[in-house]
């Protein structure tokens, strides 16, 4: 755009004054346009596939009991100490997030080096890229579906399945760090007649960690938010409690179990945000 | 002796006070401190805390190496696909793409408004800033299965819930994304509008609004792409889509045809990823 005004100027010969360069001012109402009409058409498109077909008859019912559970919890059942009060429940949903995300981040090292475009041949590394990007496709809640099949309902089950479907996205977060690697380090260490341990010791592994423990911090907070839908198939933590409260209608319950989640995922956020913004800028 | 300036650099924190620092003397004379490594203290927390989590879930390594091979029997199968099942999974496919589709689009459009209103910048009221804040921090809060689930008990089962959920997911986390993204915004132009008579809407439509509009598309780009992928398993409580079909073979134990929506899901995804990725790298 400021080519074609620069083009007005040299044909004529001069700087161009304020109101004739915003006459010229680049236009986008093609552009504009089309976005809205391709939205347009999707829009209309996917409309007919979605028929409002009314509420169910307890609709009313249900969604003023979830409003009058959120504010009159079953304050028991929020502060107990049992298996199935909710500190406990909250407790098990952390540490399936915390086992899933370290299993992960370290299951996704091998991965996430042989998809390196920078240290692994071409082949190797798309064909690698491909098999992440099916980890990273199948939703975590398939994933669990599966597993429970293979390992049968529980906390255990919760953990194995966050750290394979971990590994999709930490490993796709460790290439782009990999692949950014600054290797004129490796050279001067080279020439400084380090051997290949001291190489990846002073100038790998300084410019790696951080990243890596950034990626996986992020990972742990999507993790436990995860967790917290495990539960429903069957998986551990949380979610499962709270599925069945809803099914069987005891508001209270909901509302403190609902409760229990807001304060967990607000609480995660804050602590990772920090943690991150201080690895991100060393203060 | 001292260096002076070793006082202003270094902060002292409570770690410090009980692990006294290294002193160490440079060939010039001046004495350094070091700080004493914290790497011991995080691995004991890092210890502890996997000690504690193992012994809360009952994760057992031994177990995965055990039935590794029925996981293995599993995959397998999934790589087998029963091509003849494909056209049963063309109907819920269509399905959980329009449900993203449109429900990106209503809570997109939501979202825009609301994030202008949370932005500091551009909203100079303190107060209403923090309380629109905090309502998208608690919408955020909610995982997407247990709104739908929510909306599947009051508007009945079907696509409606899940593109109901699917707004509401979107609401939140393009709030969240674009006020960011409108508090780094250059307010250099808006103030000059105003300095030439424009009113506060006119600057705020030629000054704010042409920064605004990539940034806020290729978050619903990005948006759309992770709704894809949500939207698949919402079906499991009953909000169509995907998640019914995926759920039914599982718990027959079909794994040839689960391999059959897997893979068609995974076709649509990395196309759709593809393709939005593209068009987020031309709009920056």
């Amino acid at each position: 755009m400021a080519s074609k005004l620069e083009n007005f100027e040299q044909t004529f010969d001069r700087k161009l004054t304020a109101a004739e360069a915003y006459a010229n001012r680049p236009r986008h109402w093609m552009l504009y346009t089309g976005i809205v009409l391709i939205i347009a058409v999707l829009v209309g498109w996917s409309g007919s596939g979605i028929r409002f077909t009314g509420m169910t008859t307890t609709g009313t019912e249900v969604a003023r009991g979830v409003l009058h559970g959120v504010f009159s919890p079953d304050l028991k059942l929020m502060f107990g100490t049992g298996e199935t009060d909710v500190p406990y429940l909250l407790l098990q949903t952390i540490a399936i997030a915390v086992l899933g995300t370290l299993n992960g981040a370290i299951l996704a090292i091998p991965f996430a080096f042989l998809a390196s475009g920078n240290i692994m041949p071409k082949p190797v590394a798309y064909l690698v890229r491909l098999i992440i990007l099916m980890i990273r496709t199948i939703p975590s809640l398939v994933w669990a579906l599966m597993w429970i099949r293979v390992t049968g309902p529980g906390a255990a089950c919760g953990v194995i399945t966050q750290s394979v479907c971990s590994i999709g996205m930490i490993s796709k977060m460790y290439i782009t760090a990999i692949e950014d690697l600054d290797t004129h380090i490796l050279e001067s260490l080279d020439a400084m007649g380090c051997n290949a341990f001291e190489k990846i010791r002073y100038g790998v592994l300084p410019q790696l960690t951080a990243s890596f423990i950034s990626t996986t911090i992020y990972r742990f907070d999507i993790n436990l938010k995860d967790a917290t839908t495990l539960g429903i198939v069957g998986a551990g933590g949380i979610g499962a409690s709270l599925v069945q409260c809803l099914n069987s209608r005891r508001w209270a319950m909901v509302g403190s179990f609902v409760w229990g989640l807001m304060v967990l995922a607000l609480i995660i956020e804050f602590c990772s945000t920090r943690i991150r913004r201080k690895l991100a800028h060393g203060a | 002796m001292d260096n002076e300036n070793t006082s202003v650099l270094y902060k002292e924190t409570f770690y410090d006070k009980i692990f006294k620092p290294e002193i160490v003397t440079l060939p010039n004379g001046h004495t350094v401190r070091r700080r004493r490594s914290r790497t011991p203290f995080i691995v004991l927390a890092l210890v502890i805390a996997i000690l504690w989590a193992v012994k809360m879930t009952g994760f057992d390594p031994s177990e995965i190496v055990r039935r590794f091979a029925k996981m293995m029997d599993l995959m397998k199968k999934i790589f087998q696909p029963d091509w003849s099942f494909f056209p049963k999974v063309v109907s819920p496919l269509l399905d959980t793409i329009k449900m993203s589709i449109l429900g990106t689009v209503i809570g997109c459009a939501v979202a825009l408004p609301v994030a202008i209103l949370a932005s500091s910048n551009i909203n100079r009221n303190a107060i209403i800033v923090s309380i629109f804040r905090f309502l998208l921090a608690l919408i955020r809060t909610l995982p997407t299965l247990v709104i739908a689930l929510v909306c599947a008990l009051i508007f009945s089962l079907g696509t409606f819930s899940g593109t109901v959920a699917i707004a509401i997911f979107t609401f939140g986390v393009v709030s969240k994304m674009l006020y960011e993204s409108i508090e780094t915004i250059d307010m250099g132009p808006f103030e000059a509008m105003e300095a030439l008579g424009a009113n506060k809407f006119q600057a705020f439509w030629s000054a704010c609004v042409p920064q605004i509009l990539p940034v806020y598309l290729s978050h619903c780009l990005y948006c759309f792409e992770m709704n894809i992928r949500a939207s698949a398993i919402l079906g499991y409580v009953g909000a169509g889509g995907l998640g019914i079909t995926i759920n039914e073979r599982i718990g027959w134990r079909d794994y040839n045809s689960l391999g059959t929506v897997l893979l068609s899901l995974f076709v649509v995804v990395a196309f759709i990823e593809f393709f939005s990725e593209y068009l987020r790298k031309k709009l920056s």
